[in-house]
């Protein structure tokens, strides 16, 4: 496939067309990822005094930590602090008080004077809490397939077009996170969101396109832009031309470099997917 | 004072617009007075003057541009007024706005346009795009994604902002009657469904990726209070399906947010939604174990009371994202040779339904995503069974759709002419991560990643709903793979949507043949009809600005 005419992925941008889109789309969610020309959607609470997010640590470690977890995201018993409305609700412990001190449902009362609820309050407004809520634990590799059955796929699948003593000769060498190899081996175009763009020491060249005029006379580029109505190309020397489309005049066949990949997306299962990104990180 | 001269000329102007409430029990046509143009979501209108014999001599009847923001500096439609409300202080500096995006459903009526984006309302001369009054909400903040439509009741608009107000304003001069808030900002909810009114009754929903509870809410037109509140999800002990949950905790968290207007079923007194995914949406704790009702469900609420009627769960335990909030439609017509009320169902995660509408009850499951892979068959609810394999993996899991869905909000439509239901759909693939392995699960949408890897096309899809098939589609041409927009039927045999390249197009919706199309750049709303000075226009947004064609 690496000797065919290849081509890449039209550079469309996609539409946002989900109301949950990923962060990367640009909704400010959080200290983290919060862009300086907009504002956060969901504002943080204002940073507390940092030694009283301190003493509030020590004293939840000894009260509450049992039930609600070290980092208030529940524990035995104990709900989810950092989604909780009342908690959420609440500014400087006012609102917090009352539940420490009178107990709540199965919760005891918990004997804090209303200064030491105020550094509690402190310490649990010091998460940062959003919707797209930042992964905390490292993941275990995510290499967890046989690399000699992947070797047996590869054999029997990818060496129609590709080599690991050629084109893939030592690409296990090239990626230190393995997911960025398991990613791009699968689609080599695609990236965030499916267009667009090498990933990484995959070439991928570009989508082509041939025109066929009603005088016979191909005319043959790099694609541009393509709907049911024109069709756009770059030709060698670099002059774009565009075609108007009437039905199957004149004759369009755009031929896309990811065609076999995108057809093994149907086919294959995640172990061989895992089989060979195992197999392929030993390509060294 | 200039400009209190200048209202007072656009009141003069717009004496006596208000909505006729007779016109939204009418089948589609004259107007378009709510969300679908009219209850059944079908997208439907019974004008015939365009049509497959003269699409071809369609034309540009005029242009406009919106500014949104607390300036008065006005698009190509000229420099309205703009009245400012608002309890935030970011459009102070602008900090949430930008070129407006109008994704809203526009309303038509009495020959004046109501169109919106989040924080701005707009109304427009239908004759000219001419713009009358222009509102701007300053925000406290909140999820900016977009807007999708204003309510009207008499001569009042209701508006729902980012930081979850509901907002009353008056159709002639765009001043503010009141706002009331209607979610709780410091939970992280954010509002963008069109209000929906139904006799006294605005119906409104939040959207929220923080795990908080969704809900179906009534409000008095007149004065904006509390009617009912229908939540999706269970919120006390001895709730309804508080067993398909965990914990009372996680079923209080489960989110069922209902962010897209449902339809409303007169003869029942139904308002049938579709509700959000369950969440946390890519994890998996022990609060969240079950089926999750009434999340990624259709539910018909009594909208005098606001008691749920009957439900249907398309997806128990979602665990993609993907909401069953897409537009519902309301058909009468014949299903296994028997007369049949129904409702239809293209659903996020790449299946289709037909349910009876009276009762709940399951007709048909289909598949229309080739790619759809999340799936290991369908139960004897007819409800597909979900393969936990592809949940999102440490290692990593292939799976289609990815996160935007097979189909999404924009809305689909129907044609009682051919039987089939037109949606705009896409076959894409991504590998999804688990990146959270607390078995307490992440909040929200977090804890995965997720890494598209393309698509194998979007299409144009028409479903006939008797046997669930697709009857036909056509495939945007290219490699990307974009969701295209909304849709548009008529009784002139016409089928309208924006396709994936920015081009307005007719179609007949009896086989996807092209009549008609014009380049917009990128349509950004579904289109829409309605009849002016005995004239059919079609109208459509694209991004900042309105198109309106007509035939001389």
């Amino acid at each position: 496939m690496r000797n065919k005419a290849a081509l890449a992925i039209l550079a469309v941008t996609i539409a946002a067309t989900a109301q949950t889109p990923p962060a990367a789309a640009g909704r400010g969610v959080g200290r983290a990822q919060a862009q300086p020309a907009r504002p956060s959607a969901f504002p943080d609470h204002p940073p507390g005094d940092p030694a009283s997010i301190e003493r509030g640590r020590a004293i939840w470690g000894v009260n509450c930590n049992f039930c609600h977890g070290s980092d208030a995201r529940g524990g035995e018993g104990g709900p989810n602090l950092l989604r909780s409305e009342l908690v959420l609700n609440d500014q400087k412990g006012e609102l917090i008080a009352p539940v420490v001190q009178n107990g709540k449902g199965e919760m005891p009362p918990i004997k804090l004077t209303r200064d030491q609820i105020t550094d509690v309050a402190a310490y649990v407004h010091s998460f940062h809490v959003g919707g797209y809520d930042i992964s905390r634990m490292k993941p275990p590799s995510i290499l967890v397939g046989d690399a000699k059955a992947g070797e047996a796929y590869f054999n029997a699948t990818c060496t129609p077009c590709h080599s690991i003593t050629g084109d893939l000769k030592g690409i296990g060498a090239k990626f230190t996170d393995p997911k960025q190899l398991q990613n791009g081996f699968l689609m080599p175009g695609g990236g965030r969101g499916g267009n667009g763009g090498s990933r990484g020491p995959f070439h991928v060249p570009p989508t082509t396109v041939t025109v066929t005029l009603a005088s016979g006379k191909k005319v043959e580029g790099t694609l541009g832009r393509i709907d049911d109505f024109i069709v756009t190309l770059t030709e060698p020397d670099g002059a774009q031309r565009t075609f108007r489309r009437d039905g199957n005049t004149p004759k369009v066949e755009v031929h896309d470099p990811m065609e076999a990949h995108k057809k093994l997306l149907t086919k294959y299962t995640d172990q061989d997917i895992h089989n060979l990104t195992s197999y392929l990180v030993t390509v060294k | 004072m200039k400009y209190l001269g200048v209202l007072l000329i656009a009141s003069a102007l717009l004496q006596g617009q208000a909505l006729d409430p007779a016109l939204l029990n009418k089948p589609l046509g004259e107007s378009w007075p709510t969300y679908s143009g009219d209850y059944s979501g079908k997208r439907y209108s019974a004008l015939t003057q365009i049509n497959q014999l003269n699409v071809r001599n369609l034309t540009l009847a005029w242009v406009s541009r919106v500014t949104a923001g607390p300036g008065n500096a006005g698009g190509r439609g000229g420099g309205a007024p703009t009245i400012v409300g608002g309890e935030g202080t970011a459009g102070d500096t602008g900090g949430f706005g930008g070129t407006p995006n109008i994704r809203a459903s526009i309303l038509e009526v009495n020959g004046i346009l109501y169109l919106s984006s989040p924080d701005n309302a707009w109304a427009v001369d239908a004759r000219d795009g001419h713009e009358y009054w222009h509102y701007f909400w300053k925000t406290r903040g909140g999820t900016h994604i977009g807007n999708r439509g204003l309510g009207m009741w008499g001569n009042w608009l209701y508006m729902e902002t980012p930081d979850d107000y509901l907002i009353c304003l008056d159709a002639t001069t765009g001043k503010e009657r009141w706002h009331k808030e209607i979610a709780n900002f410091n939970q992280q909810y954010f509002s963008t469904m069109s209000p929906v009114v139904i006799g006294n009754h605005v119906l409104i929903g939040t959207g929220n990726d923080l795990d908080e509870p969704g809900y179906v809410q009534s409000r008095d037109p007149e004065t904006g209070e509390i009617q009912w509140t229908f939540h999706t999800v269970p919120m006390a002990k001895g709730d309804l399906g508080l067993d398909t949950w965990g914990s009372l905790d996680g079923a209080r968290h489960g989110a069922g947010n209902v962010w897209i207007p449902g339809v409303y079923d007169p003869e029942t007194h139904l308002y049938i939604v579709g509700t959000g995914n369950p969440s946390p949406a890519y994890t998996n704790p022990p609060s969240r174990a079950g089926d999750n009702l009434y999340t990624c469900s259709i539910v018909g609420i009594n909208v005098d009371t606001g008691k749920m009627a009957w439900y249907y769960q398309f997806s128990p335990h979602e665990t993609h994202d993907w909401d069953s909030t897409e537009t519902p439609i309301l058909v009468d017509g014949l299903f296994k040779g028997k007369p049949r009320k129904m409702v239809l169902h293209a659903d996020r995660s790449g299946y289709f339904y037909v349910l009876d509408r009276l009762t709940g009850e399951h007709l048909l499951t289909s598949k229309f995503s080739d790619g759809a892979n999340w799936a290991k068959g369908i139960n004897e609810k007819g409800q597909p069974i979900r393969d936990v394999e592809k949940d999102s993996t440490v290692p990593g899991s292939l799976v289609s759709p990815n996160n935007g869905g097979a189909t999404n909000w924009p809305p689909p439509a129907y044609s009682p002419d051919t039987g089939l239901m037109y949606v705009p759909t896409n076959d894409a693939f991504a590998m999804y991560y688990l990146t959270e392995t607390d078995p307490r699960g992440a909040m929200g949408l977090g804890g995965k990643e997720e890494d598209g890897l393309g698509s194998l096309g979007s299409y144009l899809t028409a479903i006939d709903y008797k046997t669930g098939k697709v009857a036909w589609r056509h495939r945007y041409p290219g490699t990307g793979g974009n969701i295209g927009n909304g849709m548009l039927t008529t009784a002139g045999k016409l089928l309208f949507a924006g396709d994936a390249g920015g081009n307005l197009v007719a179609y007949n919706p009896l086989n996807g043949t092209i009549l008609w199309h014009t380049h917009l750049g990128q349509i950004s709303n579904a289109p829409e009809t309605y009849m002016l000075d005995g004239h059919q226009q079609i109208l459509v947004a694209a991004g900042d600005t309105l198109y309106a064609f007509t035939l001389y």
